[in-house]
């Protein structure tokens, strides 16, 4: 395969870097992390602490007939549905509330919590833990696609299994695919996928001041006390919720947290006293939520030039047990379907199912990188079979300014994918060695295209979140800052610094920011969906130049800044209709690889990198991001295989379930263009996921362009390969 | 089982406690000891958060008994750090390169480099991702880590 694209002086003239805001500051958290004195959650110290571990479920579906426990010595207890006061609910408050804080009669998953045993002593609370026996009456349970569509064992939700159903159109498939003179379909398989933040779940609840209070490693402080006041069933302000440092998250500390607050807060309202809940590595890897599985066929028709006139998707996602956030990840997933391309004409239908799996829920790219990956892999399918080069039959397709997306909405972006392609083009050589490979049995090189859309889906950052941040002149100088977003790794505490203090004139040094307390500071929404840069750091930007016109009435004066979402962005919620993102981010990666024809283990040569984010906020920053991003994508290509076994994951280990080493990947060599967003923080877009979405499928092409064979499902392991090659 | 007295040298301070005969060195550091840099990531001895340095070798603490620990010296995250209070350059390189995201695996990703540039001053990239391949990190993806490496390096020549 080789490609005939030219390079044009314009497109790389068009690829400018690094606006002021870009150059790098020494990261605020950086030197106490490097001194190993920040204090993550189980350094916390509390007096008269009590440690607490969940009775789970050992069975998939089954009917609890009987809980024999012993006879539980003074101070230890055994808390469960009964223990929830008058006025609460056994039910955790995330989008919607059917995940039950404790099992009560009948369990849907393996993990699933039946009660909290807590005390003094962690191995006496283990001892009492190994001593109850739970007597079951088995189920029959459903655990895959099949399983969940035809109802195996009788509906887990609702009536069908359907967590939700979509369906997005654009012009006529119908009419469409008659006038086709060639269809080209594939099934495209992604996997489960553990997060693998490096710092284990933990929450510490405590009774402080007459309220309890939780000290939590997570992404949303307010999604805890939001959780922990409908279970307990008291005012919002009754709860208060301090984020700890957090040591890593990509989505597993979104909502799983309020998994394990709920049960925490039902003991201490109990109890009175502080209990801590620290998981162990084999209890986060077996009993935390992944990312959902994804089977996405695509059925496209071609004309007599090659150009895709009509293309049909059938997206099915696993959200496992209980619904959480997985609605929201299947528009995510059927919104990114086309990925980058134009389709005249298409149809994506897409349904999230119900299984006695571990309730799915948010990964880093929430649903994006399954669509990705299915419309990438598809597209390379389709210029194999006319003979095109891969590189030439994506660009033609591309999406531009003014085409219609598969929300029926214009594509506002200034799309500059052909620029950022030739620029791939010229750090990696892309078409030569495309060329060079064609008869070489063992390397390979893939190219992969990839937006994402930053913020809430729709009018998700008006009607759902309407995020507030507020600052303050303090004494000395400095100002305060005061968001909900926290610090998880990604550089939020710098980035939201120099934000604020470009527009105050400021050493960023002088912006306050502590982890948020939800005492203290206002809701301005969950750190997740790329939404904090964006959307909170322009709620900052905007909130900074308020509080300057004020600054002169002195210490104390105060500026607030609520989210209005732009009036040319139009959404309907009922139908998905409208501008889903008021803007993406944009990306192209390309993937080298060399494949052992012994062991057919896959060695990757080469990584690239081409991103627009609208503006970097800070250059080091942002390629950390990308390098960081990048990595754990090719994991989930390759090597982080998730499965399950009767309903159980089989990887219950860091020495089962394995992550890139330092060994495992050359690095990532990565460019940002610059195209600024008019409502980003000094033009910023949304980045955090992004940098996750395209080298899944860049890994996977390079893969089948060195085997000359055709891949449809990640990871790519090497016993595929050999499968493929047999 | 009767607890057993342990005393060891750990950054540079001779301390003194009682255990269980069970306890990990990774446990005593942290609960009896109050080093809490080093960090529990995985238990088994496969992510490389608790490392640190015993009688001059690199070691996962998850992985040892405290009682092993009986007259050995140690070096944790916390005496890494210079006399006067400031940043051993290796500490000085993961600022600078923006080698620390979560700051999870960074105390035992520094111990590991500190430890790599104590016997070899001047490693190839190879040398350093082997020397850092025992420690995890889900956040960087290693680039920035390794160029800080070879960075400390440059400045320790100096």
């Amino acid at each position: 395969m080789g490609s005939n694209i030219a390079l044009k002086e314009d497109d790389i003239k068009g690829v400018k870097m690094a606006a002021k805001i870009s150059i790098p500051v020494l990261r605020i958290d950086a030197r106490e992390k490097a001194g190993g004195w920040t204090h993550y959650i189980a350094d916390y110290e509390f007096d008269n602490l009590q440690h607490g571990r969940f009775l789970r479920s050992e069975r998939a579906r089954a009917k609890i007939i009987e809980i024999r426990k012993p006879d539980f010595p003074e101070g230890y207890y055994y808390i469960d549905a009964s223990d929830i006061p008058p006025g609460g609910k056994n039910n955790i408050q995330m989008i919607k509330d059917d995940w039950r804080v404790f099992a009560d009669g009948d369990v849907r998953y393996i993990g699933e919590t039946i009660a909290l045993i807590l005390g003094p002593e962690k191995q006496i609370v283990l001892d009492l833990l190994n001593q109850i026996e739970v007597v079951y009456e088995d189920l029959v349970p459903s655990f895959t696609f099949q399983d969940a569509l035809s109802c195996k064992g009788g509906a887990i939700h609702g009536t069908d299994n359907i967590f939700a159903e979509f369906l997005l159109n654009i012009g006529d498939v119908d009419n469409a695919f008659p006038g086709a003179v060639r269809v080209v379909e594939g099934v495209y398989e992604t996997g489960f996928q553990e997060h693998l933040y490096m710092e284990t779940q933990g929450i510490v609840a405590t009774w402080e001041d007459e309220k309890i209070t939780l000290y939590a490693s997570s992404q949303c402080p307010f999604y805890i006390r939001k959780s922990v006041a409908g279970t307990l069933g008291v005012p919002l302000g009754d709860i208060r919720v301090k984020q700890a440092a957090t040591g890593g998250a990509f989505g597993g500390k979104e909502h799983f947290p309020d998994v394990i607050a709920t049960p925490l807060a039902v003991a201490v309202n109990k109890i009175k006293k502080p209990v801590a809940m620290i998981f162990d590595r084999i209890e986060d890897i077996s009993f935390t939520c992944k990312r959902h599985p994804g089977r996405i066929s695509i059925k496209t028709g071609l004309d007599r030039d090659n150009n895709i006139v009509a293309m049909e998707i059938d997206t099915l996602v696993n959200g496992g047990a209980y619904e959480s956030s997985t609605p929201i990840v299947l528009q995510r997933a059927i919104i990114h379907g086309l990925g980058v391309y134009r389709i005249p004409n298409a149809r994506i239908h897409g349904r999230a199912v119900a299984t006695n799996t571990f309730p799915s829920d948010a990964y880093r790219g929430f649903g994006a990188p399954q669509g990705l990956f299915a419309i990438e892999m598809h597209m390379s399918h389709i210029a194999d079979e006319i003979g095109m080069p891969v590189s030439q039959f994506k660009r033609k397709h591309f999406i531009k300014t003014g085409d219609i997306t598969i929300t029926n909405a214009k594509m506002h972006d200034d799309v500059k994918l052909p620029g950022m392609l030739a620029k791939i083009e010229e750090m990696s050589d892309y078409s030569e060695k495309v060329k060079k490979y064609e008869d070489d049995p063992l390397r390979g090189i893939g190219l992969s295209f990839v937006n994402h859309g930053g913020g809430f889906t729709g009018n998700g950052e008006q009607a759902v979140i309407k995020g507030v941040v507020k600052m303050k002149r303090l004494e000395d100088g400095k100002a305060g800052l005061y968001v909900s977003v926290v610090e998880m790794g990604q550089g939020l505490q710098t980035a939201l610094r120099k934000i604020a203090s470009k527009e105050l004139e400021l050493d960023y040094l002088d912006i306050v920011y502590d982890n948020p307390d939800t005492d203290i500071v206002p809701d301005s929404g969950p750190t997740c969906a790329s939404r904090s840069t964006m959307v909170v750091g322009f709620l900052v930007q905007e909130c900074a130049k308020k509080l300057k016109i004020k600054w002169d009435e002195g210490v104390g004066a105060e500026a607030e800044h609520v989210y209005t979402h732009p009036e040319e962005f139009v959404w309907e919620q009922e139908t998905l209709q409208g501008d889903a993102y008021p803007s993406y981010g944009w990306g192209v990666n390309v993937v080298e690889v060399e494949l052992d024809p012994f062991t057919y283990e896959v060695k990757t040569t080469g990584v690239w990198a081409v991103w627009d984010v609208g503006v970097t906020i800070d250059e080091t920053i942002m390629q950390g991001q990308s390098s960081g991003g990048v990595i754990q994508a090719l994991g989930y290509a390759s090597i982080e295989k998730c499965e399950l076994k009767n309903g159980a994951f089989m990887q219950r280990t860091m020495a089962d379930y394995t992550i890139p080493t330092s060994l495992d990947f050359p690095e990532v060599h990565t460019v940002f263009i610059d195209n600024p967003y008019k409502y980003g923080p000094s033009g910023a877009k949304g980045a955090g996921e992004l940098v996750f979405d395209a080298a899944p499928p860049a890994y996977a092409e390079a893969v089948q362009n060195a085997i000359g064979k055709r891949i449809y499902e990640i990871p790519v392991t090497p016993e595929m390969i050999m499968e493929a090659l047999r | 089982m009767d607890k057993i007295k342990v005393t060891m040298t750990v950054n540079k301070k001779t301390v003194e406690t009682e255990i269980e005969p069970y306890a990990r060195l990774l446990d005593v550091l942290r609960d009896n000891f109050g080093f809490t840099g080093v960090k529990e990531g995985c238990g088994i001895g496969e992510c490389g958060a608790c490392t640190i340095i015993m009688n001059g070798k690199k070691v996962n603490s998850c992985m040892i008994l405290a009682a092993q620990a009986q007259g050995s010296e140690i070096l944790t995250i916390e005496g890494v750090e210079n006399a006067d209070g400031t940043m051993h350059p290796v500490q000085e390189a993961f600022l600078e390169k923006g080698a620390v995201q979560c700051g999870f695996c960074t105390p035992g990703m520094v111990i590991s480099s500190y430890h790599l540039l104590n016997k070899n001053p001047e490693p190839t990239d190879l040398e350093i991702k082997e020397a850092i391949s025992g420690n995890l990190c889900r956040c960087t993806g290693y680039k920035q880590i390794i160029s800080a490496v070879h960075m400390a390096a440059d400045n320790m020549k100096k």
